[in-house]
């Protein structure tokens, strides 16, 4: 397993360090400074063997985390604990930075303490290790039920609720977060195109509800026997999607899902994210872009964008950019556009087009014309154009059904939780060649 | 309050001050203090100097001073263990505290003190620990354990620890079974001692199943690893248990996932090939493996490593999947590369949006990423020969660009295509032609070269492209030199008339000029070739050449099978074993392989690699040499016989294997014996088998009816008549009364009687002799059969044979001197000595247990073995011990008895064996130990001789 556990500055310097195995000596810190963050050549994979030693890392910011081990570990869970550390500490002390882990080592070494123990990862959920490690100790006094009640929450089957929890009103936020990827053609064709969604949950419930979480997936709806309901046609125009693949939070019940195929949980309290999952078919486009580049001679170049928005007319796009990179010897360019602000970005090589909303079936265009230095170099690949949006949709179609909470002990039904729903889609990467 | 303010210390007179400020009486200060000393050690700089100072803080009831003073005590303790003891007491009394965190926290620091002092003290508390009413404590404890047994193995098992650990896989909290499951395998991988084996049977397999439900993501992983090693039982128990992990695929952390496929793809070994189970598993693994690529590049990474392993072993689960490999413009460069992966699987079907994937790559800006996208289009033309033309005409674009590199790339590409697909595509050659001034890089250098070469015919000025690189020719590098050498013989092969001068001109180059054996070499052979016999030349330098296959990067399928059963795990990341980047870590043998495929698993119509799966998938690493052997092993014998023959006669040699007439040293091996030979037989006195000349029917009373101990195999022919004018001789070898024996029948075909027999054996690898002469009633008329036993002696010259039992004989009667050759069953060789002592009474050691250990695990070779009388262990220990298999120990675990046996070889080597024998099955499992690996294979077949024999 693990063997240690090593934090780095982007100098090289140690700011934690913390051997679990008695294989990994003092100079294993040294080794990973002087052969990954001092390479002469950036180093290209995210896993380095030094004289027979592994080293795992990953770098958040500019700080480098690394495990160490002589063993042959389980690599998957090596990465998923480094990126949990991550979200441990920065739940505890915010954004991942030097000043912020010098000022919190000893809160470190006490979590390193806690969630790995002779290099096996132990329970890391955050509100969980904040029962009992806070930055200003344990309280010393605590009464004995307290304290079987925290030992019994570690180790628990519901490790990541603690029990007792009270709130006057039960309310819940329910986000559908998607992120589209597309990769089209010049000509208009799509090469591939994928969602990738996220279902966050906010949840301030009351003791230990059990709830169940229901989807337009495909799946399940046919299983149950619904055929497609015409009224229930979706902002999409379809009334059940595919689902390629998911995957949940730990809360969830997976052998339930696997076999009924339902999602029925005890959520955590506060934010997490309960689910993702992917899809590939019928993913509705909000936007189109229509290039057109026309090559003036060596030293001009005419650049036509056209984007087309593609939903209901009644909705809006918000936050859209369009960046159309330039060649590198690109001596200047005058846009014309009809909406929104565009400016040639001599630093990043690209003309960035900004509008601030725009509605659905509507066009707009931007021109430009690119006045280029003469060079010999080899002709210039064009990188694609990419684009950023958010809209208020689920690109995928995804529509939630319901979210039922039931909680048996206390005296409020699933009628008195307030439930707040939202979709919002992103632009992953959405780029045309 | 920040605790940076630590890391900037004064520096004079730093740890002086800071004595000061532990021993103040202010609690506040103490802490202060404590923390600075933290920083001071993580930073590097030694403090243990403070440590007697740091150890009196340790007695408090602040938790948060308590835990740095544990930790400063784990970093330091080794340095000072005199010191360290007098923590013992509190770590004790912390044991005893109500707060169950504080009685964990206790155990888990005492178990990183690696002081054996502490030790010593830590196993009560730890006892105790492991039955605490308190989970949290438990689980802490159950890793306790691990880190005990790392420190002291021997300990752990005299204390019992490990029974205690395993009633901990049936405990209440999942959680504590988790650690347990972690502990135990961790034990088991680390320590070859049986006792310490984690013993998996359906029970633990059913509570690991339904813990895997409830506890932690990390736990759930701790049990899946654990999970693979299992060997379920038949296909309905592997069936069940992949049923059962498959809702882990939907689990969000992709350790799960992956240790989860991890089972899943041994899982599917074990259910056998076309089932539909299988199918339907294969469909419901791709999703899973596409959405790991969707998390962090790291874990991408890791993914896509395995994907690779994968894709390998059963290509069909990702077939349709070939889009989400297709390279995202901001991918980390690492993940870029990985994405390579995937593109062996390209068929025909899918080809067209590889290829614009691939072209559109190769345009990027990172040089390695461009030139493997260039690569892989070769690769894809290689595979796919419908997509053949398709992939020049890309490659063709590509040159187009003229960006150097690419154009490179491209023509070492296009050769591989050319030989691959040869007269199809040579008309593209001008355009090559065109680039060639640009070619910097020797690869590419050489490879048009070798184009031009080839098709010299075809390109008018072949020999000004050839002359042009001349010129250089001495700055070139040897790859090219070589390269240019050839072509440019080619061309003079093809057009004698125009070239003449220049291949001279490149002769002496090659052989004058040059201080390079190789080129030198190659040239004078040219020269002598084209100078002696043109034609012959032209058949050597213009001869068809084989085709080229596309598999190239492909892994071996023996490391292939050991790489699947280490998913997830950094073998897989590096696609190399664990023994290959694990220091001098015993590794379990079968956890490394993949089952045989039962009867039913033939391959499939899938069309995966299903070719069933070496039983010794383990690479051999120190694998000793039994003998020391040589190469001359034949020319040896070859001299002997010749200096034994009375009237040689070439044909009889046919017998032999066809042999390098090389080395005819070694003539004096049967010099001597020889002359006595030819003196007449001369029976040796004391032997104790001079019965050995009694007629037919006696002899064969002696050698096959009474008192026969162990296994004799029945009589073989060894050498027909018709090869040795009228003599058969067939025989076998046998044991009685201690004495080996060959036991040989002669039978006289001819027409003649025969008479002045005798034998003699060539050097083997068991330095088996004749003790005495041989004794063959004479004459022997014809049609007449004499039944003869032969004394063997073990001290002849002894020399490594391959196959390794073979034993070359000679046999000289009055007609003429004969060969043959049979092989020596590996059990007459083995001693009646050869009982391990299993614990030696006056020093108390476990004899046997120790030399299983010594030997390194990657010695062990496991194989599944007959038992078709379907005998018990008793029976079966009785039968091994008659042939000389000793049985050392018999334990039963879980309904299977296992006995512990060991044997040796004449000539010294130690075979240990363990035999797992299941009751009512026709099969066992036998393990064999033993530093000389070569004589594994006939120990196995010796056994189930044996066995199946008696």
């Amino acid at each position: 397993m693990i063997g240690g556990l090593f934090i780095y500055n982007h100098k090289g310097e140690v700011l934690i360090s913390r051997v679990y195995r008695d294989d990994i000596g003092r100079n294993a810190v040294d080794a990973f400074r002087v052969n990954v963050i001092h390479a002469r050549q950036q180093v290209r994979s995210p896993v380095t063997n030094i004289a027979r030693t592994s080293f795992f890392h990953i770098k958040r910011s500019n700080i480098w985390l690394a495990c160490v081990t002589k063993q042959n570990v389980n690599a998957g869970l090596v990465f998923e604990f480094l990126n949990k550390m991550v979200e441990v500490m920065q739940s505890y002390f915010g954004k991942i930075s030097e000043d912020n882990i010098k000022n919190n080592f000893v809160l470190i070494y006490e979590l390193l303490d806690e969630i790995l123990d002779f290099g096996y990862p132990q329970n890391a959920d955050t509100s969980i290790l904040k029962t009992f490690i806070t930055q200003t100790g344990i309280k010393a006094q605590v009464t004995k039920e307290e304290q079987s009640q925290i030992t019994s929450q570690v180790t628990g089957q519901i490790s990541w609720r603690r029990e007792g929890i009270k709130y006057r009103r039960n309310e819940l936020f329910l986000d559908v977060l998607e992120n589209v990827n597309l990769l089209m053609s010049p000509q208009g064709q799509v090469l591939s195109a994928h969602v990738a969604g996220r279902i966050v949950m906010k949840s301030y419930l009351s003791g230990m509800p059990e709830c169940k979480f229901g989807i337009n997936d495909k799946l399940v709806l046919d299983k149950s026997g619904r055929s497609d309901d015409p009224s229930k046609v979706s902002a999409t125009g379809k009334s059940s999607i595919a689902i390629d693949d998911c995957t949940f939070h730990q809360c969830v019940r997976l052998s339930k899902f696997e076999t009924e195929h339902s999602i029925s949980f005890i959520p955590p309290d506060g934010e997490y994210e309960l689910m993702r999952y992917r899809t590939t078919k019928d993913i509705s486009l909000p936007f189109r872009v229509i290039p057109l580049v026309r090559e003036v001679g060596r030293t001009k170049m005419e650049v036509k964008v056209v984007i087309k928005s593609n939903f209901k007319p009644s909705l809006l796009a918000q936050k859209i950019e369009v960046r159309i990179p330039t060649p590198l010897n690109t001596s200047g360019v005058q846009v014309i556009c009809m909406k929104g602000k565009a400016k040639y970005k001599a630093s990043e090589n690209a003309i960035v087009w900004k509008l601030k909303r725009m509605g659905g079936m509507k066009e707009s265009q931007i021109s430009a014309e690119i006045e280029l230095l003469p060079s010999d170099k080899k002709k210039w690949s064009r990188p694609p154009i990419s684009m950023n949006f958010e809209v208020p949709f689920a690109p995928s179609g995804l529509k939630v059904r319901y979210l039922k909470v039931f909680e048996p002990k206390l005296n409020y039904s699933d009628h008195d939780v307030i439930k707040w729903v939202r979709y919002i889609g992103r632009s992953g990467l959405y780029e045309t060649r | 309050m920040t605790d940076s303010k630590y890391f900037t210390t004064t520096k004079k007179g730093e740890i002086f001050e800071l004595k000061g400020e532990l021993n103040s009486d202010k609690k506040e200060k103490k802490k202060e203090a404590v923390k600075k000393v933290i920083a001071s050690m993580t930073v590097g700089k030694d403090v243990s100097a403070l440590f007697p100072d740091v150890v009196n803080c340790m007695q408090t009831d602040n938790l948060e001073l308590k835990k740095l003073v544990y930790l400063y005590l784990m970093n330091y303790a080794k340095s000072q263990p005199d010191m360290a003891i007098m923590a013992v007491n509190t770590f004790v009394k912390d044991c005893e505290d109500t707060n169950p965190l504080i009685r964990a926290l206790a155990v888990r620091t005492m178990g990183c003190i690696r002081v054996d002092k502490i030790t010593e003290y830590l196993c009560e508390p730890l006892r105790k620990c492991l039955k605490d009413e308190d989970p949290y404590v438990r689980k802490t404890a159950a890793v306790c354990v691990a880190k005990l047994h790392d420190i002291n193995a021997q300990l752990v098992e005299d204390q019992g620890f490990l029974d205690q650990l395993r009633e901990l896989l049936s405990d209440s909290n999942p959680m504590v079974v988790a650690n347990a499951v972690a502990a135990l395998s961790e034990i088991s991988d680390t320590s070859p001692s049986p006792a310490a084996q984690m013993e998996m049977n359906q029970q633990t397999i059913n509570k690991l199943l339904a813990a895997l439900n409830e506890c932690t993501e990390w736990g759930q992983i701790f049990i899946l690893d654990a999970l693979s090693n299992y060997v379920p039982k038949d296909d309905r128990e592997a069936q069940s248990i992949c049923e059962r992990v498959t809702p882990r695929l939907a689990h969000s952390n992709a350790g799960v996932v992956l240790s989860a496929v991890k089972v899943l793809m041994k899982g599917m070994e074990y259910v056998g090939m076309e089932t539909e189970f299988v199918t339907t598993l294969q469909k419901k693994l791709a999703p899973p493996l596409v959405t790991l690529l969707s998390s962090e590049p790291e874990v991408q990474y890791v993914a896509l490593r395995n994907i690779n392993l994968i894709v390998q072993k059963r290509p069909d689960i990702l077939k349709h999947e070939m889009k989400v490999f297709f390279v995202k413009y901001n991918d980390p460069i690492y993940v870029k590369l990985e994405n390579w992966t995937s593109y062996p699987s390209a068929t025909q079907e899918n080809i067209a949006q590889v290829l614009a994937e691939l072209k559109e790559y190769a345009t990027e800006v990172d040089v390695d990423f461009v030139r493997k996208s260039v690569r892989a289009i070769g690769r894809c033309a290689i595979k796919v020969e419908q997509a053949a033309e398709r992939c020049v005409s890309t490659l063709l674009d590509l040159i187009q660009t003229k960006v150097n590199y690419v154009v490179q790339e491209a023509i070492v590409v296009i050769k591989d295509i050319f030989r691959k697909y040869p007269n199809k595509y040579e008309s593209i050659i001008s355009t090559l032609c065109e680039n060639l001034e640009s070619l910097d890089e020797p690869d590419a250098r050489a490879s048009m070269i070798w184009i031009v070469g080839e098709y010299a015919e075809r390109i008018d000025n072949a020999d000004e492209l050839l002359e042009s690189f001349l010129e250089g020719f001495h700055d070139e590098s040897t790859q090219v030199q070589l390269q240019l050498l050839t072509a440019i013989v080619k061309l003079f092969l093809k057009k004698p008339t125009e070239t003449q001068e220049l291949v001279q001109q490149v002769l002496s180059l090659a052989t004058q000029d040059s201080d390079n054996p190789d080129l030198r070499d190659r040239g004078y052979i040219y020269w002598r070739l084209l100078s002696t016999d043109p034609a012959a030349a032209k058949e050597v330098v213009l001869a068809e050449k084989p085709l080229i296959s596309s598999e190239t990067d492909r892994l071996e399928p023996t490391l292939l099978d050991e790489l699947i059963c280490y998913i997830a795990s950094l073998a897989s990341v590096y696609h190399k074993p664990p023994s290959a980047f694990v220091e001098g870590q015993a590794l379990v043998v079968r956890r490394t392989q993949l089952p045989v495929r039962s009867a039913s698993g033939e391959p499939g119509a899938t069309g995966a690699t299903e070719s069933p799966v070496p039983q010794q998938a383990q690479p051999v690493q120190q694998q000793q040499s039994v003998i020391p052997s040589h190469d001359t092993a034949m020319g040896d014998l070859l001299g002997d016989l010749l200096s034994m023959d009375l009237n040689p006669q070439p044909q009889q040699q046919m017998s032999m294997t066809p042999a390098p007439q090389q080395d005819m040293g070694g003539m004096d091996l049967l010099g001597g014996g020889l002359d006595s030979l030819l003196g007449g037989p001369s029976p040796v006195a004391g032997m104790p088998a001079s019965q050995a000349s009694m007629g037919g029917g006696l002899g064969d009373i002696l050698g096959l009816g009474i008192s026969s101990t162990t296994y004799v195999p029945p009589k073989q022919v060894w050498l027909p008549a018709p090869k040795a004018k009228g003599l058969e001789v067939s025989g076998t070898f046998s044991i009685r009364q201690n004495v080996r024996y060959m036991d040989l029948t002669l039978k006289n075909n001819a027409m003649a009687p025969m008479g002045d027999f005798a034998i003699q054996f060539n050097k083997n690898s068991f330095g088996l002799s004749p003790a005495s002469a041989l004794q063959v009633p004479s004459p022997l008329s014809p049609g007449q059969t004499a039944d003869v036993t032969l004394p063997l002696g073990t001290n002849g010259p002894v020399q490594k044979m391959d196959p390794l039992m073979n034993l070359q004989v000679a046999m000289k009667n009055n007609i003429d001197v004969f060969y043959f050759s049979c092989l020596i069953p590996i059990h007459l060789l083995f001693t009646e000595d050869g009982q391990m002592e299993y614990a030696n009474q006056t020093s108390d050691r476990k004899v046997f247990l120790a030399t299983w250990k010594d030997i390194p695990d990657s010695n062990e070779v496991q194989k599944e073995i007959a038992n078709p009388n379907q005998l018990d262990p008793k029976g079966i220990s009785d039968k091994l011990q008659q042939s000389f298999i000793f049985t050392i120990a018999q334990r039963n675990v879980d309904g299977r008895d296992m006995l512990y046996q060991s044997l040796k070889l004449t000539n010294g080597i130690w075979v240990l064996a363990e035999l797992k024998i299941q009751p009512r099955s026709p099969t066992m499992t036998l393990s064999l130990k033993t530093r000389a690996l070569d004589v594994i294979p006939q120990v196995q077949q010796a056994y189930e001789l044996i066995i199946a024999n008696m």
